[in-house]
C-alpha cells in the first residue's frame, strides 16, 4: 500500500499511541475534586504545557476542542461574536478564498444568518494572499472589520502563505487575524508568539496523533464568544469534559512533530522533490500547481499537488486505488461527487484544469517506495484516464 | 473480467453487484449523481448537495460487500439528455419514458463508454432483464420484467450488459439481500420519475413551462367541455383529473385523445375512439438482426403493458406495426418493443398511432 495522503489524516506517532493507551484504562474527569480528577486533570494541563511549548504560546492560551474544524468555528464565529458585541459597527469578516470549508462555511453561515458582511480575499496565480490585498481590505473600513482569516498553509496546493506579515498588517487596525495551521504543524516551524496571531487553529490527525481532538490558541488578549455552553472546561470558552487519554495523545503527536520538524521538512522536500520529477518524467505535459517554490516559507514540503491536461482527478484516483496508491482529488460533497477545486478556481485555474488534478501529500512514514510505485504507475493511469477523456455534456 | 457495477442505493442492485463478486469478477461499485447541484460553481464556498441517502446506501452495500466505491457526476449529462429531453417531449404534446431515455444517452451511453475506456468489459445493473446469447430477454419475474425499457439498447451495448438479477423473483432478491447483510434489503422499491419529487409530474412541469390554459374539446362536437392549465400535463389514454364542467350527455367515461400545446387543446373523446391498430414509430433500434421483410411480433406500447400480436416492418428508416388486436391509450413519445415471445427484437419511439 501507497498511503500519499497525510493532508488527510497521517498515522500516529508512536509517542502519541503510547501516551493515549496508556491511559485509556484510567477513570478519571479532569473537572472532579478527588484523587481521580486530580490525576486526569494533571494529564491534561501537561498536555496543554507540552502543546503550548511546541508551539511558543503559553498554556492559558491552549483551548482544547473537538479537532479542527470546531476549532476553526470557534475561532470565526466566537471572534465575530464577541469583536461584534464589543462593538456593532463590527460585522465585516474578511476571508481568504482558498481556505478550507470549516473556515468558508463557518463565514457563510455567520454572512446568511448572523448579518455579517463577508468580504472574500483574492490571491495570486500560486495561491498566495499578499499583505497588500489584506491592507486594502482593511483600509476600506477599519472601524466595520471584526476579524480576518488567512490559514497557515493551504491543504490542497501547500501554499504557505505570510502569516507574520498578514498578522503585522491586521495588527495596525486593531484586527484580530485567525490562522488554520492544521496543515502547517510538523511541516513548517510554528511559533504563535512570534506569529502576532490573535488565534491558530491546530488538530490532532494532521501531526501524528489522533482523531477527533484540536486546540485553538487564543491570545491572552483575544476574547472569542463560546460555540457550546456547558460545565464552564476551558476559560469558559469551550464546555465538556476533556478527553484525557486524546489529549495526552495529541501534546505528545506536537511536541515529537515540532522537535523533529527541521529534519522531517528536509527529508520530505527531497522525497517531494524526487515525485514530481517522477512524474513529470512519465507525464511530461503534467502541471504542478501551486508555489514550485522549493523553500518552507513557500510551499509545505510534503505537497505535490498536479494538473493532469485529458484527465478528470476521479479517474486517475480510482486507477491509482486499483493499484494501490491512495490520494486525494480534492473535494467532494456529502454524497461523494467530485467537486472542481475552489482552491484552484480561485488561482485562476479553469474547470478543466480543476477537475483534473491530484494531490499527493507526503508525511513521517512517507519513503523512496511510495515514489517508486508513483513513478511505476502514473504513466499508464494517465494514458487510461485520457482514453475517458474530460466531461462535455 | 472487471465489471463496474452500477449501484443506485437500492436491493436489486445491490444484490446485483453481490452476485458479480461472487462469481469471481473484478467488481468496482460506482453510484451516479444525477441530480442537479444547484450553485456547484458559482460562490467560493458553494457546494452541491446530491441524492446523499441514496449514495450512502450504494457505499454502505459496497462496504458490506468489500469492494471498492466510487460517485461519477453524471448531472450535466442527465440533465441534457434526459431531463431536458423529458420536458420538450411533454411540450410537444407527447409522453417520454425518461427511465428509456437515461438507459439509452446515460447508463449504457456515457457510463459504459466511461467505463470501457478506463478497463473495464462490462456493465451490470440491477434492472429486471436477462441476456441470452446476445440477445434481451424478459425476467423471469414477469412482474418485475424492465425489458422494455431497455429495448433501446443495441447489440454492441447488450454485449457489455450484464442483468445479474434478471433469473431471480423480487422476493428472491430481498431474501438474498438479507442474507448477505445488506441493510437495503427492506428499501422501498422506487416509483415515479425520479428527477420529480413526490410523483407530481404535472406541477413540475408546470413550473418549467408555465401555465398555459386552454379548452378541453370533446371530439364528437368540438364543444369546450371545460379548461385545463396546460395541454402538455395530459397524457393520451387518461381518464382521471380532466375536470369537465358538463358531464358526457351520454354519461359514459370520457378520455384523452389528444394533446396539442402549440393550439392549447385536450380532446377528449369515449374508449372507442381511443382504440389504434397501427403504430408508427420513429429511431428503430434492432437488438437482434434488422428484419427485412414483415414480422410477425408482439408489440408492447407502454412500461408494463399487455404485449399484442403484431406485425411489424420497417419503411424508409420508419417502423410500421399493425396490431392484430387493438391497442387503447398509445400515447406519442412512448416507446413500442417488439418481442419474439420472450425475446426482444427491437424497439422504437412512437410518432403517430391510427
Amino acid at each position: 500500500m501507497t498511503y500519499l495522503d497525510h493532508a488527510a489524516t497521517t498515522p500516529m506517532l508512536p509517542e502519541a499511541y503510547d501516551a493515549m493507551s496508556a491511559l485509556l484504562g484510567q477513570v478519571g474527569n479532569a473537572s472532579s475534586l478527588h484523587a481521580a480528577g486530580r490525576r486526569a486533570r494533571r494529564h491534561v494541563e501537561e498536555a496543554r504545557e507540552r502543546i503550548a511549548s511546541a508551539l511558543g504560546a503559553r498554556p492559558s492560551e491552549v483551548v482544547f476542542t473537538g479537532g479542527g474544524t470546531e476549532a476553526d468555528n470557534l475561532a470565526i464565529k466566537g471572534l465575530f461574536w464577541a469583536r461584534r458585541a464589543a462593538d456593532p459597527r463590527r460585522r465585516r469578516v474578511l476571508v481568504s478564498r482558498v481556505e478550507h470549508h470549516a473556515v468558508l462555511d463557518a463565514a457563510e453561515w455567520l454572512g446568511a444568518h448572523e448579518g455579517a458582511d463577508v468580504r472574500w480575499l483574492d490571491v495570486d496565480a500560486v495561491g498566495r494572499i499578499t499583505p497588500d490585498v489584506l491592507r486594502d481590505a482593511l483600509a476600506e473600513a477599519p472601524d466595520a472589520v471584526a476579524l480576518a482569516s488567512v490559514m497557515w498553509a493551504n491543504n490542497e496546493v501547500g501554499t504557505v502563505q505570510p502569516v507574520a506579515e498578514l498578522a503585522a498588517v491586521a495588527a495596525e487596525h486593531g484586527v484580530p487575524l485567525h490562522t488554520d495551521a492544521v496543515q502547517a504543524v510538523g511541516q513548517l516551524p510554528v511559533d504563535f508568539a512570534a506569529s502576532g496571531l490573535a488565534a491558530l487553529t491546530v488538530t490532532g490527525h494532521k501531526c501524528g496523533g489522533p482523531l477527533g481532538v484540536g486546540a485553538l490558541l487564543v491570545g491572552r488578549s483575544v476574547t472569542v464568544a463560546p460555540l457550546l455552553h456547558g460545565g464552564g472546561q476551558e476559560r469558559d470558552v469551550r464546555s465538556g469534559t476533556l478527553d484525557t487519554p486524546a489529549v495526552a495523545g495529541f501534546a505528545a503527536a506536537v511536541d515529537a512533530a515540532a522537535r523533529e520538524q527541521p529534519q522531517r521538512a528536509q527529508r520530505l522536500t527531497a522525497l517531494r522533490g524526487a515525485l514530481v520529477d517522477a512524474i513529470r518524467a512519465a507525464v511530461p505535459d503534467a502541471v504542478l500547481n501551486g508555489d514550485p517554490a522549493r523553500a518552507l516559507d513557500r510551499r509545505l514540503p510534503g505537497n505535490a499537488h498536479l494538473s493532469f491536461p485529458g484527465c478528470e482527478g476521479d479517474a486517475l484516483l480510482m486507477l491509482l486505488d486499483a493499484r494501490g496508491i491512495e490520494c486525494s482529488t480534492g473535494s467532494a460533497c456529502s454524497a461523494g461527487v467530485a467537486r472542481p477545486s475552489h482552491v484552484l478556481l480561485a488561482m485562476g485555474a479553469d474547470e478543466h484544469r480543476a477537475r483534473g488534478s491530484l494531490r499527493f501529500s507526503l508525511g513521517h512514514s512517507s519513503t523512496d517506495a511510495d515514489v517508486a510505485a508513483v513513478a511505476e504507475a502514473i504513466g499508464p493511469v494517465v494514458e487510461r484516464a485520457r482514453r475517458a477523456g474530460v466531461r462535455r455534456p | 473480467m472487471r465489471v463496474l457495477a452500477a449501484m443506485s442505493g437500492g436491493v436489486d442492485s445491490a444484490v446485483a453487484a453481490a452476485r458479480v463478486a461472487d462469481a469471481g469478477h473484478d467488481v468496482v461499485g460506482v453510484h451516479l449523481a444525477l441530480a442537479a447541484a444547484p450553485g456547484a460553481h458559482s460562490s467560493v464556498a458553494a457546494r452541491g448537495c446530491c441524492t446523499s441517502e441514496d449514495a450512502r446506501d450504494a457505499r454502505r452495500a459496497a462496504d458490506v460487500l468489500g469492494i471498492p466505491f466510487y460517485v461519477w457526476d453524471l448531472a450535466a449529462e442527465f440533465a441534457a439528455r434526459v431531463v431536458d429531453d423529458f420536458v420538450a417531449e411533454y411540450a410537444s404534446g407527447r409522453t417520454p419514458n425518461p427511465c428509456l431515455r437515461c438507459n439509452e444517452t446515460i447508463k449504457f451511453a456515457a457510463v459504459l463508454d466511461r467505463a470501457l475506456a478506463l478497463g473495464f468489459d462490462a456493465l451490470a445493473t440491477g434492472h429486471y432483464a436477462r441476456v441470452d446469447g446476445g440477445r434481451l430477454r424478459r425476467a423471469v419475474d414477469t412482474a418485475k420484467d424492465q425489458s422494455y425499457v431497455l429495448g433501446v439498447l443495441t447489440p454492441d451495448q447488450l454485449a457489455h450488459a450484464l442483468f445479474p438479477v434478471g433469473g431471480s423473483t423480487k422476493a428472491e432478491v430481498r431474501d438474498e439481500a438479507a442474507r448477505r447483510g445488506l441493510a437495503v434489503a427492506a428499501k422501498p422499491d422506487s416509483h415515479d420519475v425520479c428527477f420529480v419529487p413526490f410523483g407530481n409530474t404535472a406541477g413540475w412541469l408546470r413550473e418549467r413551462l408555465g401555465s398555459a390554459p386552454g379548452p378541453v374539446l370533446d371530439a364528437e362536437t368540438g364543444a369546450e367541455l371545460g379548461r385545463h392549465d396546460g395541454a402538455f400535463a395530459f397524457t393520451v389514454g387518461q381518464r382521471r383529473g380532466l375536470r369537465l364542467d358538463r358531464p358526457a350527455a351520454d354519461g359514459r367515461p370520457r378520455y384523452v385523445l389528444g394533446v396539442a400545446p402549440a393550439e392549447r387543446t385536450v380532446t377528449v373523446g369515449t374508449r372507442e375512439r381511443l382504440a389504434v391498430t397501427t403504430v408508427e414509430g420513429e429511431r428503430p433500434r434492432w437488438s437482434g438482426p434488422v428484419p427485412d421483410r414483415p414480422t410477425e411480433c408482439l408489440a408492447q406500447l407502454r412500461a408494463h403493458g399487455e404485449a399484442l400480436p403484431a406485425v411489424a416492418r420497417v419503411e424508409q428508416g420508419r417502423l410500421r406495426v399493425t396490431l392484430r388486436t387493438p391497442a387503447y391509450g398509445v400515447a406519442p413519445g412512448q416507446a413500442v418493443v417488439l418481442y419474439d415471445g420472450d425475446t426482444v427484437l427491437g424497439s422504437a419511439t412512437v410518432t403517430a398511432t391510427g
